[in-house]
């Protein structure tokens, strides 16, 4: 039971042993939200020592999280407090509706005032550089405070990355898969999975929703091997990828592999 | 005694809100201190576990042939106004509060149901009925409130107009989408509906309800602002979620690009669909059982999670809307083998019942 219940740690942990930067992307659709891994990384970052998670919101106020991480055993207003958790409410968040791009640009910059503060802080005080987490649910809704300029919401996702790599955190992002996957050109999301470096999809299951499972989730892992680590050059990286379906509750996430549940 | 008890425990429920609960009939408290507002059918929220949660964003995605969704919407609102709750319906069309007179009518469910068996129950029934014609007009929120006072959600006959007295001297805003300059004005009228609610004092009425119809629809003139209706809808999501609000928003899919029509999707907390039939399928007849009083059917897609983070799969995703008596409002499972095969494409074509080459009929 322990072992299957640790299938996505399992999975995500691979790349703990090189201490480069990494990008996760959780793609998610309307019949499965990829809701529950945000909340499995928070709960899995906050038990680590000195770790510190920026939290970026569009899409629930903070209250949800706290009530949903605390059933998984995570005090979030605890968190908070010590300055563990960066929570940014960019709920009600909008960038001016103006025909000049700067109007625009201003939320986002100042939004990433905000991240780019909390990571120096927490870096030049702890000094520890691989704890910082920043993480943005979700990633579409962003496109739309920002008047559905997928632009700035690119630029936003590459000024994120430099904070990746200058201070080595992980970047964590949710996005959506069905809303791009019909449209023409979908640079938001081509862009997502060239930079991720671990890519993880939730899906329903191609029979529909049962009780006992939940939906199957496929990650695609892109290691960065020793010779090349450092360099940031996927051609000649490996990938790994795993599928395994999971069943969500409110304590944990049940994962294991297609058809070994009893 | 018992509140006594529960509060020497650790997970003693708030007891202010505990007594709330008695005086407001329009509401239920659900699982994960979730509050419930009712959805104005039955059935419907016991499909969803309760009714609509306080602070959701419900979309109904139109049949562009039929005008279902306005059965679910005059229930919705209807429900509303009977639990004198304030009300602001949005509609394109230019005479919103015309609509109003649509609305069913409650009637007493139980005693309605128990009408055809007791005779005595009907002479009650009647009783009370006169008894309510003598308050008038002059006391009509007493009388309302003897009306509904247990009942969170009410059957309501569709070929009886609600009576006046729940329309009057209520909370009630009617707009015209067309009237609105741009979506701001309709950003602004909606904060301040909500701004409204959260003064008041009163428990029943602090708990408000949005209707808004056909969002999309071309005669709003948004047709070219797919990013500015989806940053409104953002909006609302989030300044419904901060006060004691349901809204109900129904739109019609094909009208907006598939990549749009997703993103509403992904902003609704529940996602509801409904489908007229044909009259004259007999296909579809041969298939299903109690075809005649079928008038169309509804398709959940996506049920809310009030504070949780496990999903909630439902036993069939499909209903069959019904006209009881051509008067009462049903939903019910369909009853046949493919009800399942509305879920999931694979499973119908998978060609493991013998009907599998019709349930392509029941796939949205």
């Amino acid at each position: 039971m322990n072992r299957t219940r640790n299938l996505l740690d399992e999975a995500l942990d691979l790349n703990n042993d090189n201490k480069g930067s990494r990008v996760v992307v959780i793609e998610d659709c309307v019949e499965t939200s990829g809701a529950f891994v945000i909340h499995h990384l928070i709960k899995r970052n906050l038990s680590l020592p000195s770790s510190l998670i920026v939290f970026v919101a569009f899409s629930q106020p903070f209250s949800h999280y706290e009530r949903i991480l605390r059933k998984l055993g995570c005090n979030l207003v605890m968190q908070r407090e010590n300055g563990r958790f960066h929570f940014l409410d960019m709920l009600s968040m909008q960038c001016p509706d103006g025909e000049e791009d700067k109007l625009c640009e201003g939320g986002l910059v100042s939004l990433y005032g905000k991240i780019q503060k909390a990571v120096e802080v927490s870096s030049s005080t702890e000094g520890n550089k691989n704890s910082v987490t920043i993480m943005i649910d979700d990633i579409s809704l962003m496109e739309v405070a920002a008047n559905g300029s997928s632009n700035h919401a690119l630029d936003f996702l590459h000024y994120c990355l430099t904070l990746t790599s200058d201070f080595g955190c992980t970047l964590v992002i949710l996005s959506h898969e069905d809303v791009y996957s019909n449209m023409e050109k979908p640079m938001l999301m081509l862009q997502m999975e060239y930079l991720a470096d671990v890519l993880i999809k939730a899906e329903p299951l191609a029979t529909g929703l049962a009780t006992d499972v939940h939906g199957q989730v496929s990650l695609l892992i892109y290691f960065l091997t020793v010779v090349n680590r450092g360099r940031y050059e996927k051609g000649s990286l490996k990938t790994k990828t795993s599928n395994f379906q999971f069943k969500i509750r409110d304590n944990n996430v049940e994962c294991f592999y297609p058809g070994s549940q009893t | 005694m018992a509140a006594t008890k529960t509060r020497t425990s650790s997970f003693s429920r708030n007891p202010s809100l505990l007594n709330s609960s008695h005086t407001s009939p329009g509401l239920k408290y659900g699982p994960n201190g979730s509050i419930f507002v009712s959805s104005g059918i039955p059935d419907l929220d016991k499909i969803l576990g309760g009714g609509f949660p306080l602070g959701s964003l419900v979309m109904i995605m139109e049949d562009a042939e039929a005008p279902h969704h306005m059965l679910l919407l005059r229930n919705f609102m209807a429900q509303g106004l009977v639990h004198s709750q304030p009300l602001l319906y949005a509609s394109p069309a230019s005479d919103p509060r015309g609509f109003l007179g649509t609305l069913p009518s409650p009637v007493l469910s139980k005693d309605d149901k128990l009408r055809a068996h007791d005779s005595e129950q009907e002479k009650g029934l009647r009783i009370a009925w006169q008894y309510k014609k003598y308050f008038g007009e002059q006391q009509p929120n007493l009388g309302a409130q003897q009306d509904c006072k247990h009942e969170y959600c009410s059957d309501f006959d569709l070929r009886k107009p609600l009576e006046r007295h729940f329309l009057s001297g209520q909370q009630i805003s009617c707009v015209s989408i067309q009237d609105l300059v741009n979506l701001t004005s309709f950003h602004e009228h909606c904060s301040a509906f909500l701004n409204q609610i959260q003064r008041n004092d009163d428990c029943t009425s602090c708990i408000g309800r949005i209707a808004i119809q056909s969002l999309c629809a071309p005669q709003c003139g948004y047709s070219n602002m797919d990013w500015g209706m989806l940053s409104f809808i953002r909006s609302l999501k989030s300044m419904i979620r901060s006060s004691n609000a349901v809204a109900v928003i129904s739109f019609s899919p094909s009208l907006l690009l598939p990549a749009f029509c997703k993103r509403w999707q992904h902003l609704s907390d529940i996602l509801l669909s409904v489908k007229a039939i044909q009259d004259e399928d007999k296909e579809l007849a041969k298939l299903l059982t109690g075809y005649q009083d079928m008038v169309g059917l509804l398709n959940v897609h996506k049920v809310a999670r009030a504070n949780t983070q496990v999903p909630v799969i439902l036993e069939a995703t499909t209903f069959s809307i019904k006209l009881q008596k051509r008067r009462y409002l049903t939903l019910e499972c369909l009853n046949q083998a493919p009800v399942d095969g509305a879920s999931g494409t694979s499973y119908a074509t998978s060609g493991s019942c013998s009907g599998s080459s019709k349930t392509g009929a029941l796939d949205f």
